[in-house]
């Protein structure tokens, strides 16, 4: 249908108008895209498909006007005015409708896009959930504690049961043990010495301890399992680095209304060398600390004369006096 | 037929002495605290099989079997993750997860005695060996045995690699020490960031090389902070002037 026009000015007319129309629902996009409003703030969207497609039209009567000034066309431009208003609206429901839909499409898409986010938390979350609960079992030193009792049930079964309970509590302490509910530092001794009776057991007579301790500082409050790392670590490479015996010293002393952990064992700079498994046991120690104190100055270590020495402090609980 | 067991703990030991009792065939001649003294202990004595831990003091009981040259049937022993002995589950004679029971014991021995009938030590040893070193875990170390003495070298120590015959010479600030290995292992398990093979026969530390000069025509020579010079030839070049970022 042409109203009578040449099929010139039609086609000029609708090309330059669609277009128009085309450009401000794409500008429209584009701006919801990058900015969607929040739910209640909607009459943003009719604002903007207002403007937008009152700006086209107006563009669109301007381009048509000069396009077709001559006065053949006169005609035209008469009706172009008296069919102004009418092309508003039309350009207003057309824009609205791409503005409504743009608005629904991108709603979805970020809600996807948290619900996956929020996904991804839980994986990590529960991902670090379960390393936790590993760590805390520690499978190869639960099996060759349990290879141990295995042996002793043939050779001397009163120690066997002794190693049994040894092993049940050590295991029930650290499962019990919360993050958030620091322990008194003769709990953590506790549970510590219970591990190095198990680990005596298993290497016989190569292993012995010497545990130092501060009468005041059995009172103050650590974070659970804390010293655990420190000592396996001591463990490991006194025992994993030299072939003699060993002794792993360990001195718990009130200083400055602060706990000192003082854990010492004997390597072999030679066969360390580079220590890959320095590593996570201490890391985790420090980022422990760091997360309750927001320092990083917490955890010592020094290699000196073939003896490995660990240094902790760690501050007193802001609830001590609870 | 006679046994030696190797393995830290003693209590994981006895229990092998124990199921070993019902085996009245088999002689027990030596147990071993560590892998320094299975070395010395299995060159000796000979035995026909040995009880193996993985984890051990120093040296693990895979770097140990490395430094025996014709080492016997090995069961290993270990607490290990399962998933860690897929790996050569299909090489060992067998291996018994620890603690395991006199049952599976029982098995273990006589899957053993039935191999024993077939194949030679070595036929199962080296592609087990073969299959735990180049396993994808960068060595940071390199275990030899240089007069009886055991040497454990950081990697860093190397300065270069160089073949000859069937070893690998291994040069570091130390001296030399052979390794019955080839470059191409060296290849696999070493850095391959840090460590270039310049040449069919040399490999290179390039933390090492101070400076690198033309040598006759379409060769270079790498000279190290040691003062050794080792040869880099044409495809080597390109290698080692795209890890050095040239």
């Amino acid at each position: 249908m042409s109203y009578g026009y040449s099929l010139n000015v039609s086609v000029t007319d609708s090309l330059v108008t669609n277009g128009l129309l085309v450009g401000a629902c794409w500008i429209i996009s584009n701006i919801l895209r990058y900015y969607l409003p929040y739910s209640n703030r909607y009459w943003y969207v009719l604002f903007l498909s207002i403007s937008f497609s009152l700006a086209a039209i107006v563009m669109s009567k301007l381009f048509l006007s000069l396009i077709l000034v001559d006065t053949v066309h006169t005609d035209y431009i008469i009706f172009l005015s008296n069919t102004y208003w009418l092309r508003v609206g039309v350009a207003f429901l057309l824009v609205g409708c791409m503005a409504v839909i743009c608005v629904l499409w991108y709603t979805q898409e970020e809600e996807q896009e948290n619900r996956q986010r929020k996904n991804d938390a839980e994986k990590l979350s529960r991902d670090a959930e379960l390393y936790k609960l590993r760590q805390q079992l520690q499978p190869h030193f639960l099996f060759n504690s349990l290879n141990s009792i295995s042996a002793l049930i043939g050779s001397d079964p009163s120690q066997a049961r002794n190693m049994i309970h040894q092993l049940s509590d050590f295991l029930r302490t650290t499962l019990r043990k919360e993050e958030e509910q620091w322990v008194k530092m003769e709990e953590e001794l506790q549970s510590l010495e219970l591990y190095l009776e198990i680990e005596k057991v298993r290497f016989g007579h190569r292993l012995s301890t010497s545990i130092v301790k501060d009468e005041e500082s059995l009172h103050m409050l650590i974070p659970p399992m804390l010293l655990q790392p420190v000592v396996e670590n001591a463990i490991k490479f006194g025992l994993y680095d030299t072939t003699d015996a060993v002794t792993i010293y360990i001195s718990v002393l009130y200083e400055n209304d602060s706990l000192k952990v003082i854990v010492q064992n004997p390597f072999d700079p030679e066969t360390a060398g580079p220590r890959h498994g320095t590593g996570f046991g201490l890391n985790s120690v420090k980022r422990r600390l760091y997360l309750l104190f927001a320092r990083t100055d917490l955890v010592e270590t020094s290699a000196k004369d073939h003896v490995f020495t660990t240094t902790i402090n760690i501050p007193k609980h802001e609830n001590y006096n609870r | 037929m006679k046994i030696i067991i190797v393995d830290d703990e003693p209590l994981a030991r006895s229990i092998i002495k124990e199921y070993l009792q019902f085996h009245p065939e088999l002689e027990l001649i030596a147990e071993c605290n560590d892998g320094f003294d299975g070395v010395k202990t299995i060159q000796q004595m000979q035995p026909d099989l040995i009880f193996l831990d993985i984890q051990m003091p120093k040296i693990n009981g895979f770097e140990m079997l490395e430094l025996i040259e014709e080492p016997p049937a090995v069961i290993f022993t270990t607490a290990f993750d399962e998933y860690a002995i897929k790996a050569f589950e299909s090489h060992a004679v067998d291996y018994l997860l620890k603690p395991f029971s006199r049952d599976r014991f029982d098995k273990a021995i006589s899957k053993w005695k039935q191999i024993s009938k077939t194949v030679s030590p070595k036929e199962h040893l080296t592609p087990l060996l073969e299959s735990i070193s180049n396993s994808p875990a960068e060595q940071h170390r390199v275990v030899v045995k240089l007069a009886g003495k055991i040497r454990i070298i950081p990697v860093d120590d190397i300065h270069y690699l160089e073949a000859a015959d069937d070893y690998v010479k291994i040069h570091t600030k130390d001296g030399a020490f052979l390794k019955n290995k080839t470059m191409g292992h060296f290849e696999t398990v070493l850095n391959k960031n840090l460590f270039v093979r310049t040449h069919r026969s040399f490999m290179v530390n390039i933390t090492e090389i101070t400076r690198i000069d033309p040598y006759e025509k379409d060769n270079h020579l790498a000279i190290l902070k040691s003062g050794g010079r080792v040869p880099v030839s044409k495809t080597g070049y390109v290698k080692l002037k795209s890890v050095l970022g040239l």
